[in-house]
C-alpha cells in the first residue's frame, strides 16, 4: 500500500515513525544514553549532508567541520545576543549560515575537481576555526563562546534535560532528512547524479553542470550548518577546538564507513562514529589496559574496522546489508538450480 | 504533489513553533541547585571523576598529571582510604577538545554519578562546564587552570581554583622583570583565551612600557613560526612566554630556526624542565634533527608554586618521590607528575576534614574553611568570598645539568593592584598534615 503514496509522504511516514521510536527509546535508557542518541542525530545529519555532496555529486569535501564551526557559532551568538529568539529559530538560521558558507565555497569549488576540490575545502576547515584568533571580543579567541540554552517549556520540566534535547536535535534531523530524501529521490537527485557520472553527457543533456554543483554545496553545507547548530544547542558551547580537521576527516570515514550512495549509510556511520569510541573505552576499562594504548585505542580501532568493512564491503554496511537483503529476498538462481 | 508537501512544511513548522515557545537564551523560571544527596558516596566508596588530556594537543607532558594523581589516591587507599572510605579515581580523556569535556563530564555526572569533580584540566576545556557543574550542584574542586573565572564564588559557589591565577602569576613576573630587566623589549607570546588576557593584567601593571609586541597562539595550530617571527622583527630581548608545554617546546625550537635567541621567561604551565626536555628532543626528532633538550634549556626562566621534583632536600619532594618509587617507578618523576600528586593530596585533606558524616556541602565547606594547608610553597587563598588557589610563585633558572635554581624567593600578592610581598611563614611538613596511618 505504501508504495502507492508519492515519495515525498513515504518520507515523511518513515520520519515520524522514526521520531516514534526515538521518543520511546529515550524512554529506555537513561539521561546519559539519551546524550548519546542525540550526539547521533546530529551527526547523521552533518554526514547525510555530505552524502548528498560527496556520494550523489561526486565532490568530495575535506572540510565539512567548517560548515558545523559556523552552525555552532550561530546558535552560540544567537543564543547570547538575542535571548529572545526561540531555539528553532536558531537553528534554522544556523542552517541558513552554513548553507551561505557553502554557496560561496560552492561557487569557488565549481571549477575544480577531484585532489583539487579536497584540497580546497581542507584549507577551509583549517583556517576558519582561526577566525575565532582575530575577533577574540566577539569570539571569545581560543576559549570559545559557552551558553546555556533553555528551550525545555515549563510544562515538561519533569522530563529530564537530555532526554528533551534528543527530541528537538531528532525531530530537527529527521525534518532535514525528509527534505534530503525528498531531494534525492526527485529530479535534483537524478541531475546530481548524471553530473556525478558524465559531466560532459550531463552538460549535452541540457543539465548547468556549474549551477547543480553549487547546489549540491548549498545543500550539503546546509545541513553542516545545522549539525555545528544542534551540537551547540546540545552542549551549550562553541569553541574551535572542537572543529579541527580531524573532525571533517571523520566525517568523511563515517560516510565511507556506512555507504557512499545513500542516506541510510549516514545512520551507520555517525552510529559507528560515536559508539565505537565508547566501546572501544570500555573494552579498554574491561582490560584494564595501560593509559597510553588505551588513549589511543578508538582511533586505532575505528581505522580498522574502517579498513575490514570497507575490504568486505566496498559499498559500505549500507551496501553490506542490501547485499544479504537481496539475498534473502531473492535467492540467486545458480543457487536455486543446484537444490 | 507540490501542496501536499507545503502542507505539510507548514504543519511541521507549526508543531515546532509549539513545541518551542520561550526564547533559546531566556533565563527558565525555575532552576538552581539539586538537594543535598551524596552521590558517589558510600558507606565504603567516594568516586570522583575528572577530564584530561590524554591524547591531542596539550596531551604531551599534561597526560601525566592523573598518573600522579592516581598513585597518591592508591597510595591513601592503600592506608584505609580517608575516613574509612576508598577513593574510586575516574580520569575522562577529552582531547583538550572542549566538545569532548562536555560530553565526558555529562557523562561523569549522569552515568558514572561521581561526588565530585577534581582538577578538570584546561581554560578552554573547562570553560564550558562551568554552568552546568553549577546547575547540577556538583562540587568543582581545584580546576587545573590559573584563569581568574574559577573564583566567582557569587555565579559558581560549587567551583575552587588551584593554581596561582595568572594575573597573580603575571604580577610576579612582571616585578622580577622590571627589577632584573630594566629598559629591555619585552614579547608576548600566549595562548589566545584568558591566559592571555589574565597574565597581561598582571604584567600590565610592572612593565606595560617595555611590552614591544604581543602575539597569541591558537592550541589546535602547531606552527608558531609567524608568532616568533613577529616577535623577532618588534626587537623583544625577554620573550614572556605563557604556554602550555607544547607550545614552550615549540617556541625554543622555532626560535632557534629562526635564529632568535631571546631570554625566555614561562609561567608555570609550562616551565616543568623534565617535561620540556622530552618534549624538544621528540619533536626535533619528528622534523627529523638530533638536538640537547638540556642545552636548549640552560637559563630558561620559569615561576612555580610547587616543590621542584629536582629540590630532593624538600620534605614534600622526598614524601612524594616515596609513593612515586612504590606504585609508578617506571613514570619519570617530574613537576607535571608532582603536579597531579599534590592536587590529588589535596583533596585528600579536604576530604578527610569534610568529614565521615559525607555530603557535598560539607565538601564545600571543608574547602572555603580557610584551614587548608597544603604541600605547596605559598598559601592557598580559599576562604568563603575567595575561590582563588595558590596566592604567589618563585622565581627559578634552569641550569645547564638540569637542575633548576633559585633567582627569587617566593612572593605573594593578590588579583587586584597590591602589592607582592615576600612570603616568608613556614610551610607545614608532611608528617604535620598526614592523611595515612592514623
Amino acid at each position: 500500500m505504501l508504495r502507492r503514496l508519492p515519495p515525498s509522504a513515504t518520507h515523511l511516514l518513515a520520519a515520524l515513525a522514526g521520531l516514534v521510536l526515538l521518543v520511546l527509546l529515550t524512554f529506555l535508557t537513561d539521561p546519559f544514553t539519551n546524550l548519546r542518541i542525540a550526539t547521533v542525530g546530529y551527526y547523521l545529519i552533518a554526514v547525510a549532508g555530505l552524502a548528498l555532496l560527496t556520494g550523489f555529486n561526486g565532490q568530495i569535501s575535506l572540510g565539512h567541520g567548517a560548515f558545523m564551526f559556523i552552525g555552532a557559532y550561530t546558535v552560540a551568538l544567537l543564543v547570547l545576543r538575542v535571548p529572545a529568539l526561540p531555539i528553532w529559530v536558531d537553528l534554522l538560521l544556523a542552517a541558513v549560515a552554513g548553507g551561505l558558507a557553502g554557496l560561496l565555497a560552492g561557487a569557488a569549488a565549481a571549477r575544480l575537481r577531484g585532489p583539487y576540490l579536497a584540497g580546497a575545502t581542507l584549507a577551509l576547515a583549517v583556517g576558519l576555526p582561526a577566525v575565532t584568533q582575530r575577533f577574540p571580543d566577539l569570539l571569545a579567541g581560543s576559549n570559545g563562546l559557552s551558553f546555556t540554552v533553555n528551550s525545555q517549556p515549563a510544562a515538561l520540566s519533569a522530563v529530564p534535560a537530555t532526554r528533551w534535547q534528543a527530541w528537538i536535535v531528532w525531530l530537527a534531523v529527521l525534518l532535514a532528512l525528509v527534505v534530503l530524501a525528498n531531494l534525492a529521490r526527485g529530479r535534483l537527485g537524478r541531475t546530481l547524479r548524471a553530473v556525478r557520472d558524465d559531466e560532459v553527457a550531463a552538460s549535452l543533456a541540457g543539465i548547468h553542470v556549474g549551477r547543480t554543483k553549487i547546489l549540491a554545496f548549498l545543500v550539503s553545507s546546509a545541513c553542516g550548518g545545522l549539525a555545528g547548530g544542534l551540537q551547540a544547542f546540545l552542549l551549550g558551547t562553541a569553541a574551535p577546538g572542537s572543529f579541527t580537521p580531524a573532525l571533517s576527516l571523520s566525517l568523511l570515514a563515517a560516510l565511507v564507513l556506512g555507504g557512499l550512495g545513500s542516506l541510510w549509510g549516514a545512520l551507520w556511520g555517525a552510529i559507528a562514529l560515536v559508539y565505537v569510541q565508547v566501546w572501544t573505552d570500555d573494552l579498554a576499562e574491561l582490560f584494564s589496559l595501560r593509559s597510553n594504548l588505551s588513549d589511543n585505542l578508538p582511533l586505532a580501532l575505528y581505522g580498522v574496522v574502517l579498513i575490514v568493512i570497507v575490504l568486505a564491503f566496498p559499498a559500505g554496511i549500507q551496501g553490506g546489508l542490501h547485499k544479504v537483503w537481496t539475498r534473502v529476498r531473492r535467492p540467486a538462481p545458480s543457487h536455486r538450480g543446484e537444490q | 504533489m507540490r501542496n501536499k508537501r507545503s502542507a505539510v512544511a507548514v504543519a511541521l513548522a507549526t508543531a515546532l513553533v509549539i513545541s518551542g515557545c520561550g526564547g533559546a537564551g531566556e533565563t527558565p523560571a525555575d532552576g538552581g541547585q539539586k538537594g543535598e544527596a551524596a552521590p558517589g558516596v558510600t558507606d565504603t566508596e567516594v568516586v570522583i571523576g575528572t577530564h584530561q588530556p590524554l591524547t591531542g594537543p596539550a596531551a604531551p607532558g599534561y597526560s601525566k598529571i592523573s598518573v600522579g594523581a592516581r598513585a597518591v589516591y592508591d597510595h591513601l587507599n592503600d592506608g584505609g582510604g580517608i575516613n574509612g572510605r576508598k577513593i574510586t579515581y575516574k580520569v575522562e580523556d577529552d582531547g583538550y577538545n572542549p566538545t569532548r569535556t562536555v560530553e565526558v563530564v555529562k557523562k561523569l555526572v549522569l552515568q558514572d554519578k561521581v561526588f565530585a569533580i577534581v582538577g578538570g584540566l584546561g581554560t578552554p576545556t573547562h570553560s564550558k562546564v562551568l554552568d552546568y557543574l553549577t546547575a547540577e550542584g556538583v562540587p568543582d574542586l581545584l580546576v587545573s587552570s590559573g584563569a581568574l573565572m574559577w573564583n566567582s564564588p557569587d555565579k559558581h559557589p560549587n567551583t575552587f581554583g588551584y593554581q596561582v591565577d595568572y594575573t597573580r602569576e603575571g604580577k610576579v613576573q612582571g616585578q622580577y622583570i622590571k627589577e632584573k630587566f630594566a629598559g629591555k623589549k619585552v614579547g608576548l607570546l600566549v595562548q589566545g583565551d584568558d591566559v592571555g588576557a589574565d597574565t597581561q593584567k598582571g604584567l600590565d601593571q610592572f612593565i606595560k612600557p617595555q611590552i614591544v609586541a604581543r602575539k597569541t597562539y591558537d592550541p589546535a595550530n602547531t606552527d608558531v613560526t609567524p608568532q616568533l617571527s613577529a616577535l623577532k622583527a618588534a626587537g623583544a630581548e625577554v620573550l614572556v612566554c605563557e604556554c602550555i608545554p607544547a607550545f614552550t617546546a615549540l617556541t625554543i625550537l622555532t626560535s632557534l630556526k629562526l635564529g632568535y635567541r631571546p631570554q625566555l621567561v614561562v609561567s608555570s604551565i609550562g616551565a616543568d624542565p623534565a617535561t620540556l626536555t622530552g618534549l624538544v628532543e621528540q619533536f626535533a626528532k619528528q622534523g627529523g634533527s638530533e638536538v640537547s633538550g638540556g642545552a636548549l634549556l640552560t637559563g630558561v626562566i620559569g615561576t612555580r608554586y610547587l616543590p621542584s621534583s629536582r629540590a630532593a632536600d624538600d620534605p614534600w619532594t622526598k614524601y612524594f618521590r616515596g609513593i612515586h618509587d612504590k606504585y609508578i617507578p617506571k613514570e619519570p618523576f617530574t613537576d607535571t607528575l608532582l603536579y597531579g600528586m599534590v592536587q590529588a593530596y589535596t583533596f585528600g585533606q579536604v576530604l578527610k576534614a569534610a568529614g565521615r558524616d559525607l555530603t557535598r556541602q560539607k565538601l564545600m565547606d571543608a574547602m572555603s574553611s580557610g584551614e587548608l594547608k597544603g604541600p605547596g610553597l605559598t598559601p592557598f587563598a580559599f576562604s568563603k568570598d575567595d575561590h582563588a588557589g595558590y596566592t604567589g610563585a618563585m622565581v627559578f633558572r634552569i641550569a645547564a645539568d638540569g637542575n633548576v635554581e633559585t633567582l627569587q624567593e617566593p612572593r605573594v600578592t593578590d588579583r587586584e593592584t597590591g602589592e607582592v610581598t615576600p612570603y616568608e611563614e613556614k610551610r607545614s611538613t608532611p608528617e604535620e598534615i598526614s592523611l595515612v596511618g592514623q
